[in-house]
């Protein structure tokens, strides 16, 4: 069963890749426009060898990274704070409505102007867009907390405290998690548009548009080979840390939006 | 109409295999009602479902108008056990029954006299418009029943049709079934764990073994009609045949040894 | 009537009180500092208005730079989601009712949704030469991945009683899909298409930023920004939001008219 759904799997992408080879060779694609997948795929494992290119992904994860720690640093204990709160909640859930729409990457213009280093532009827009996953979901995650479990914990005795730690916290993390993972894929995409727009010293997207300014597209579809690469891998890490860190939580539910 | 041969099932392969039947023989005439009666996970809905085409079994033959069963026959209609999973909840009732009515030609106007027809002969021409999640377990059923009354099949199939409704509302139900049959000539197949039921309604009683199931006994009913729900279940011939099934289901007496049992045969 | 209507009102300001808290604060302290980065509310919304909204009332005030930026803008937006939803749906239910299709395609789909879409951009840019192609590509590249994916799990578990049950009753295939499948996955296609919405709005202003457009929000807004006018940036970035917001609200509106029966089957089982 699994062996003949990972053969047609590799089968799906090796027809894919031959078909555009193949529509290379015959002359059906214009190969001065899509180059042949060989090309893409050689151009591709020469990357991995190209200390540049390296250097390029390690400036745009840095950034990912950074900005996504300080969204969870700053969204989680918000979320907390506003889920154990109703009233601060219904206070400031109107002004939450009304930030949250806001294309981040519409900020990038803005802040590019206030902000002096190029960095510190990039990890401000990442941690406006990847704030607002993780905040929802933190807050869904408080209300979800199994009402009975905090009755029991206050029949024994315990304060408010004690029950947000022991009862609140642990059954709001998998969502929490969830929110984090949401927050992972936009912050990628925030970073890499941010490098698109305002360039900067490093990064896959400065990568790319110098591929395209110098007319070499089997560059850039690698470069984005490896970007797709690093998208799968990341989400991968995530959900397979959301499996084995919260495997009692059976419904891994939450909030997208 | 209907001929079920040496049919054998078998769920899942290996070690978790489950022989479900054991080599079923059935034949029905034309117009016949059988009930089909056995004890619970038996297999008798895996026997309606390979009739119907949903299973495919993993031997003998279904055939049906003398056509080996394939894909699901024309013409069929059928009440599932699961009546409420099989009840779209995006349509009201009386989209549900008259969604299948298209097949027959029916025009608009047509398809809803006929939808409202079925609702009022089940008791619920007031529920029309309702959703099907908005009514009880046993009105779902009854809508269930309706969809395939006005569908008019000529083979129907019916899996524990009366399961989740009250006493009275079975006894018209049972009597509303025998009535379409004797207007429409259906041919009915209809699967119960009520012997008294099985007895009343049917033409003949064909009693499953335990699984892996085979026919154990197949037995004419042969009483006068037109049936009556308080002199047919008083004729000293319907209490004989009722026993007689009752015996047969619960398999022969050596075999199952509670004392209470021995002592009420 | 009145009395449900003034329940209504009061219930809405109790919620909304903050609002114009927080708008006071923020002009009282955008006054203070006196930073030319940080306008107060009150001079971005009178740049609002003299950039887009001092047309006449008849015309909802629009201007005509409102109409020659909101409309292009809106048009390519508009388009793109409605091509990626029409194609992610169609491809994705093919994909979610067949077990052998789904099994060849869904690494590609598992890849091609990994890649951020405005690293395409640049490819789109030298392809379709930074015209409307190149936006409308990056937005359907960008919006039909959660469509798709959606799509795929409504279609692949549709309960298999109601695929018997239409079986049984002789209806079509194309009845089995109108009436079945599609209803049945409805749920799960609509929070793809809104999901998808806002990001086509994203994807929008991307796409005009990188691809020097000349017309159209984004454009707006990097004009905006080389002529170092910050309240007409501040309330470009305030239009968008409301723009996000309506956005999401109507398709809300839409969605739940057209799935009444699931939540409220939802809500009485
Ligand atoms: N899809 C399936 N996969 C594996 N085993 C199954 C499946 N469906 C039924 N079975 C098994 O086959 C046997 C017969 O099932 P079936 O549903 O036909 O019984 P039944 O006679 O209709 O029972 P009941 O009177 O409770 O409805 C049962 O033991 C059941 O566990
Ligand atoms: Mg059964």
């Amino acid at each position: 069963m699994i062996l003949s759904r990972v053969a047609r799997g590799a089968a799906g992408v090796a027809v894919l890749l031959v078909a555009a080879e193949v529509a290379g060779r015959t002359g059906l694609l214009d190969t001065q426009i899509m180059p042949l997948a060989s090309t893409v795929l050689a151009g591709a494992a020469g990357l991995a060898a190209d200390s540049e290119f390296l250097h390029d992904v390690s400036a745009t994860v840095e950034v990912w990274a950074e900005g996504l720690l300080l969204a969870t640093l700053l969204a989680v204990p918000a979320g907390v704070l506003l889920g154990s709160l109703p009233r601060a909640e219904t206070a400031l859930r109107p002004v939450i409505e009304f930030l949250r729409p806001i294309p981040s990457v519409a900020l990038i213009p803005l802040v590019a102007l206030i902000a002096a280093a190029d960095g510190t532009m990039k990890v401000t827009v990442i941690v406006y867009a990847a704030c607002w996953p993780v905040l929802v979901n933190t807050m869904y995650g408080l209300h979800d907390v199994d009402p009975v479990a905090k009755d029991t914990m206050r029949v024994f005795g315990f304060g408010r405290l004690a029950v947000l730690l022991r009862v609140t916290l642990p059954s709001a993390a998998p969502f929490v998690l969830t929110g984090v993972r949401l927050a992972a894929s936009v912050a990628l995409v925030v970073a890499i548009s941010a490098e698109l727009l305002a360039g900067g010293e490093g990064g896959i997207g400065v990568y790319i548009v110098r591929a395209g300014s110098g007319y070499r597209i089997d560059l850039m579809l690698a470069a984005t080979v490896w970007a797709g690469l690093i998208g799968l891998v990341v989400n991968a890490l995530l959900v397979r840390a959301e499996r084995g860190l919260f495997r009692w939580h059976a419904a891994r539910a939450g909030v997208t939006q | 109409m209907l001929d079920v041969v040496n049919l054998t099932h078998t769920y899942g392969s290996g070690p978790e295999a489950h022989r479900a039947l054991g080599g079923i023989d059935l034949s029905v005439p034309e117009g016949q009602l059988v009930c089909v009666v056995g004890p619970s996970g038996c297999g008798k809905s895996t026997l309606l479902r390979s009739i119907a085409g949903l299973v495919r079994p993993t031997g003998g033959e279904v055939r049906v108008k003398g056509r080996p069963v394939t894909a699901t026959p024309d013409d069929l209609a059928v009440v599932f056990q699961d009546y409420s999973r099989s009840l779209f909840p995006w349509m009201s009732v009386r989209d549900n029954v008259a969604l299948p009515l298209r097949r027959r030609g029916l025009d608009r106007a047509a398809r809803r006299t006929a939808a409202a027809e079925a609702l009022a002969a089940v008791g619920l021409e007031s529920a029309a418009a309702k959703y099907p999640w908005q009514l009880s377990g046993g009105m779902q059923q009854r809508v269930a029943i309706a969809r395939a009354l006005a569908y008019r099949p000529s083979l129907l199939l019916m899996d524990e049709p009366f399961g989740s409704v009250d006493a009275q509302t079975r006894e018209d139900l049972e009597d509303l079934v025998l009535a379409v049959r004797g207007h429409h000539r259906m041919t009915i197949v209809l699967i119960t764990h009520d012997i008294d039921e099985s007895v009343y309604v049917g033409d003949r009683v064909v009693v499953l073994t335990r699984a892996p199931a085979v026919v154990a006994a197949d037995l004419r009913v042969d009483l006068p009609g037109p049936r009556d729900q308080i002199g047919t279940r008083e004729l000293p011939a319907f209490v004989h045949l009722r026993s007689e099934v009752s015996r047969l289901v619960r398999g022969r007496p050596e075999f199952s040894m509670t004392p209470s049992q021995i002592d009420k045969e | 009537m009145t009395v449900a209507n003034g329940g209504r009102l009061r219930g809405l300001a109790l919620r909304l009180w903050t609002v114009p808290v927080v708008v006071a604060v923020w002009e009282a302290a955008a006054r203070a500092a006196e930073s030319v980065y940080f306008p107060p509310p009150s001079a971005i919304l009178a740049r609002l208005r003299e950039l887009w909204f001092s047309g006449p009332p008849a015309r909802l005030f629009l201007s005509d730079a409102a109409l020659a930026d909101f409309l292009p803008s809106l048009g390519r937006m508009f388009g793109g989601w409605a091509l990626a939803c029409l194609g992610g749906i169609a491809l994705g239910v093919a994909i979610g009712r067949s077990k052998t299709l789904a099994g060849y395609v869904d690494p590609l789909i598992e890849f091609g949704r990994a890649i951020p879409p405005p690293t395409l951009i640049p490819l789109f840019v030298v392809l379709f030469k930074a015209d409307a192609r190149m936006q409308v590509a990056t937005i359907v590249y960008g919006v039909v991945w959660p469509v798709l994916v959606n799509s795929v799990d409504g279609a692949r578990y549709v309960d298999r009683l109601h695929i018997e049950t239409a079986r049984v009753f002789g209806l079509s295939r194309a009845e089995r899909l109108t009436r079945v499948i599609l209803p049945a996955a409805a749920p799960k296609i609509f929070a793809g298409l809104r999901l998808s919405l806002s990001l086509a709005l994203i994807l929008m202003v991307v796409a005009e930023l990188a691809g020097s457009a000349t017309s159209g929000i984004g454009y707006e807004l990097l004009y905006t920004q080389q002529n170092f006018d910050l309240p007409g940036m501040w309330g470009t970035i305030a239009l968008l939001g409301v723009l996000g917001f309506l956005l999401n609200s109507s398709f809300l509106v839409v969605e739940r008219r057209t799935l009444s029966w699931h939540r409220r089957a939802g809500r009485t089982k």
